[in-house]
């Protein structure tokens, strides 16, 4: 089965537990104004590779990812709207290598659609960017509804996730949304860790090759306290909520 | 009775200063490893130990650092004694603070005074001294001018027209022949262990053994270079009373054995003013004394560590007096006081003490330095918290190398020491005839242009035609270039025998040789830069189309490619392989020549940072590199062209052959803090997993560098706020802001892991 890729990365250490095989798959359906990879949107990019093409890239490495507890990461672009080839490489990869398999993903896709491939996944990374309706529509492009369903059905299946947060100046560190935030994780019951990625300016320089506006144009990296306030915000909602696990 | 007499007072004195060792081999000979096998106490704890500077250290370190600033402001150097001609006697006693230095000893009457040492090329210690406003005493100048021939002199004489027209060119570049060849350890602790008369006796024995019925001209030289020794030896102790101590008998106690083994490292550094004057291995055989000092009380940890701060401060001092053109080929005034520490025994036990640790640990007492070039010996067996440690030490302070005891261990035995940034070799037992290195990527030009030189348009290789099709065509170019590297190859070794037959009459290294076995190993330690511009080029050539673009004379100055080409550093085998046989190709052909004085030939991948200097010289390339851009350091792939992450990256250089390239294969890595994990811990584990599996795959040496690219550009900017910021470039680290601004650009310009 082919899918349509992106790049790799050998050594991620960010997105997921110990040293990990990162594959960015090619398409997404959203349009953050704070993409960092605004080069994997276009479905029709990248290029064409089949699940064992991975699996060869995979395996030279196999004991660093196996040594540090480490594994593969699946990120994109959004790598479930290429659910069944993502599925098929997961399944492999626990079989063949014994790999801890994480997906890192929006959650804009529908549960019916992800059945198989949550099957072979061990964990979720689950980007939450937006608890507020309105403002989720215009940082992203689209509604999040399908977002919390795909999340609460993730909760059900008691599929073990990472809630990650993108902290934005003046876009996504409101102390209301991050409320709304820690209340909606606090309603879930298989959130092992909350990650606040404090937004940076790294990606810009693809904007500008895409010949892309860059939307975000002049706001500034969150400084240590605002990450810190942030977190305490989010935390302190989740724990009134009196389920989390946070 | 006299004798007598005499003799039991030497045995009482070595009887105490041997007290509570366990005897062996060592006792009956010089024989400092089995020193070490029998007496070593192996550390596996973690660094809780340590203690921090003393307030003398503190005091004393803030008076070097405001030389060093001193230094800076002064463009580089802070003064120049240009009346005396260096030897190992040449200077009076030097301090920084008499009354707070625990280990004493300059190459001069003061600190940063810079010495004149003309043996190996007048030309040098002239052009030095008018580049930083002073000016030679003439009478010096004489000297070397109409008496006393130097190594420079010699070699010039016996030149070939040829040898000059490919220095000219830029094909071999960086070679030893207006310098000292320096990459010669001597076996520093001896002086330590078995006192200098002990050492006099042994070569005198050495000597009388050497009496043959056939007076060749290998025995006559050596009976000469003997007496040098010997003579050599008595300088040394000459020059420690000087100082007020007698080093003649073994050192009794951790303090003597710091300080011997340092005035026999001094008698070195003021004798030579070598490329690269290294340590050895002395931290964990150090470690010994400490240990017995620890144990019957009378030194404390703070008092170890003291011993250890104030030592390695003496190395942060050494200076040479070097010319502006020296420093863009050794950027950032390098002097390679490489110490090897660490790695395992022969016996299974690890060769890691708590003084491997301390000696770490200067660089949080006295702050990150790029010298002594410390490097850690890396095991898959080295105990955990120790691997911990230098990660951390690594993210912490980007100042510490690594090479793989796995695969040099089996080579070497357990007792080598890293000369310079990557050649080991057995200290005491073995030397390199240092080589500096051929220029791949031109070679490859030549094989394009009918062996013409691409810059200066003239015949420089061998008379051959050029190719003249349209699209370069694999098999004629690696029929051109075969040829090519035949010739090279040969040059290269030929001049390289001429170089060092000459530094062995004009420049004898007569303390590091004293402080060797009578017979040694000798190696021909040849270079090759720009393997991974070749090794894309030829892929470029196979895999792609590359259209050459000739200009009047008929010589490619540019090319163009059509369509993609497999890149080194991608862990891929259509181009990774290609590397590997241009590694194994050059070194069989450089086997295929005589070495001078039986030297066996070797091969490293490393450029230090000439890296840029050789890329100014060459033309564009059929990669797409341009005519005049560096290439990568030592065997790094070509920056930004690893796209697949670092594992990609490590796995082609680790594919290098390393039983062809004994002299070292260079690779230096740089990553972003954020990119090995979020926190500290995990950073370090991350770090320390990297280090093993590289190790594991056969990888040889790896810097590591752990830093932002946008702290590097405001260091560019406001440099006074970065005394101290180290990098390791190739083999060696500098300081930040003494590299030329081109160098820093180069840096600044290379791949960082886990930028998106």
């Amino acid at each position: 089965m082919s899918g349509r890729i992106h790049s790799i990365d050998t050594f991620g250490t960010v997105d997921g537990p110990g040293i990990r095989f990162v594959l960015f798959m090619q398409g997404c359906a959203l349009r953050c104004d704070f993409c960092h990879n605004p080069d994997t949107w276009d479905t029709a990019g990248g290029r064409q590779v089949e699940v064992e093409d991975i699996l060869s890239e995979i395996e030279p490495y196999l004991p660093y990812y196996q040594g540090s507890g480490g594994g593969i990461t699946v990120t994109g672009g959004e790598p479930t709207l290429q659910a069944p080839f993502v599925a098929k490489l997961f399944k492999a990869c626990k079989e063949r290598f014994g790999l801890h398999t994480a997906l890192d993903s929006s959650g804009f896709c529908d549960p019916t659609h992800a059945g198989e491939l949550m099957s072979y996944t061990d964990l979720v990374l689950l980007d939450l960017k937006q608890l507020n309706p309105d403002k989720h529509i215009r940082l992203t492009s689209q509604p999040h509804d399908r977002i919390l369903k795909f999340a609460s059905w993730l909760s059900e299946i008691r599929k073990p996730v990472w809630i990650r947060h993108v902290l934005i100046p003046g876009h996504t560190d409101d102390k209301e949304d991050l409320s709304l935030l820690g209340q909606f994780m606090g309603e879930l019951s298989n959130v092992e860790r909350l990650e606040l990625l404090p937004y940076h300016e790294m990606g810009v320089y693809k904007w500008e090759r895409l010949g892309k506006d860059y939307p975000l144009a002049g706001v500034r990296p969150p400084d240590e306290e605002e990450v810190k306030r942030a977190r305490r915000i989010i935390e302190e909602s989740a724990r009134s909520v009196g389920t989390a696990h946070a | 009775m006299a004798t007598t007499e005499k003799d039991r007072a030497i045995r009482t004195t070595v009887n105490e200063a041997w007290r509570g060792f366990a005897f062996g081999e060592w006792t009956k000979g010089i024989d400092v490893n089995s020193f070490i096998e029998k007496n070593l106490t192996s550390y596996e704890g973690d660094e809780r130990f340590l203690a921090g500077p003393t307030d003398r250290t503190t005091s004393l370190w803030d008076q070097v650092s405001i030389l060093l600033k001193e230094e800076r402001e002064r463009g580089g150097v802070h003064d120049i004694d240009v009346h005396t001609i260096s030897t190992i006697t040449s200077h009076g006693p030097g301090y920084i603070d008499k009354e707070k230095e625990t280990i004493v000893g300059l190459q001069t009457d003061a600190p940063l005074k810079r010495s004149i040492q003309p043996f190996c090329g007048i030309r040098m210690a002239i052009d030095a001294c008018e580049a930083y406003g002073y000016k030679l005493d003439p009478e010096i100048e004489a000297i070397f001018r109409d008496i006393r021939k130097t190594h420079n002199q010699g070699v010039f004489d016996a030149y070939t027209t040829e040898m000059r027209l490919a220095r000219k060119a830029g094909i071999v570049t960086g070679l030893p022949d207006a310098y000292g060849r320096g990459r010669i350890i001597g076996d520093y602790r001896r002086a330590a262990l078995y006192g200098v008369d002990a050492l006099i006796e042994a070569k005198k024995a050495d000597q009388l053994a050497l009496e043959p019925d056939v007076m060749s001209e290998d025995v006559i030289r050596l009976r000469e270079e003997l007496s040098e020794q010997i003579r050599a030896l008595s300088e040394l102790k000459e020059m420690a009373a000087a100082y007020g101590y007698d080093i003649s008998k073994p050192a009794r106690n951790a303090g003597e054995a710091v300080q011997w083994l340092y005035f026999a490292y001094l008698a070195a550094i003021k004798e030579q003013n070598g490329a690269a004057m290294s340590l050895g291995r002395v931290s964990s055989f150090l470690d010994i004394y400490i240990e017995r000092d620890l144990q019957e009380g009378t030194l404390t940890e703070a008092g170890a560590q003291e011993l250890v701060d104030h030592f390695v401060m003496k190395l942060r001092l050494v200076k040479f007096l070097r010319t502006p053109d020296y420093n863009e080929l050794f950027s950032g005034d390098p002097t390679w006081v490489t110490e090897s520490i660490g790695g395992m025994g022969l016996d299974g036990r690890t060769r890691v003490t708590k003084n491997s640790f301390r000696f770490l640990h200067t660089l949080y007492n006295l702050g990150p330095a790029p010298e002594p070039n410390l490097t850690v010996l890396w095991s898959k067996s080295l105990p955990e918290a120790f691997k911990t440690y230098c990660a951390r030490v690594s993210a912490e302070t980007s100042s510490i190398q690594y090479e793989n005891d796995d695969l040099m261990r089996p080579q070497f035995g357990d007792d080598y020491g890293i000369a310079c940034c990557v050649s080991a070799m057995r200290i005491g037992k073995q030397m390199q005839f240092f080589g500096a290195r051929a220029n791949l990527a031109k070679a490859l030009l030549y094989a394009i242009n009918g062996g013409k030189d691409e810059k200066l348009g003239i015949q420089v290789g061998p008379v051959m035609a050029p190719i003249i099709s349209e699209v370069l065509d694999y098999s004629e170019v690696m029929a051109n270039f075969d040829l090519v590297m035949d010739w090279l190859s040969k040059l290269y070794m030929n001049t390289l025998n001429v170089i060092h037959y000459m530094h062995d009459k004009y420049g004898y290294e007569r303390i590091e040789m004293a402080l060797h076995d009578r017979d040694i190993v000798r190696t021909m330690a040849c270079g090759i830069a720009g393997l991974s511009v070749v090794a894309d080029s030829l892929s470029a050539i196979k895999h792609a189309k590359v259209r050459p673009i000739r200009d009047e004379r008929g010589i490619a100055v540019d090319f163009e490619i059509i369509g993609d080409y497999p890149q080194y550093g991608n862990n891929d085998d259509r181009v990774d392989d290609i590397a590997v046989s241009l590694v194994e190709g050059f070194m069989n052909r450089l086997r295929g020549h005589r070495a001078y004085r039986d030297a066996i030939p070797t091969l490293s991948v490393l450029t230090i940072t000439s890296n840029v200097v050789y890329g100014k010289k060459t033309g564009t390339t059929p990669d797409g590199r341009k005519a005049g851009e560096p290439f990568a350091p030592g065997a790094n792939p070509m920056h930004g062209r690893d796209r697949k992450g670092a594992l990609a990256s490590l796995a082609s250089v680790a594919k290098l052959p390393y039983e062809h390239s004994l002299d070292g294969i260079s690779n230096t890595f740089s990553i972003i803090p954020k990119a090995l994990g979020k926190e500290e811990e995990v950073r370090h584990r991350n770090l320390s997993a990297l280090l093993d599996g590289y190790a594991a795959s056969g990888g040889h040496h790896l810097n590591i560098n752990v830093f932002n690219r946008e702290q590097l550009l405001d260091a560019m900017e406001h440099p006074e706020s970065y005394p101290q910021l180290t990098i390791r470039v190739s083999g060696y680290a500098v300081n930040f802001i003494k590299l030329t601004r081109e160098q820093q650009l180069d840096v600044i310009g290379r791949t960082f892991h886990g930028e998106i």
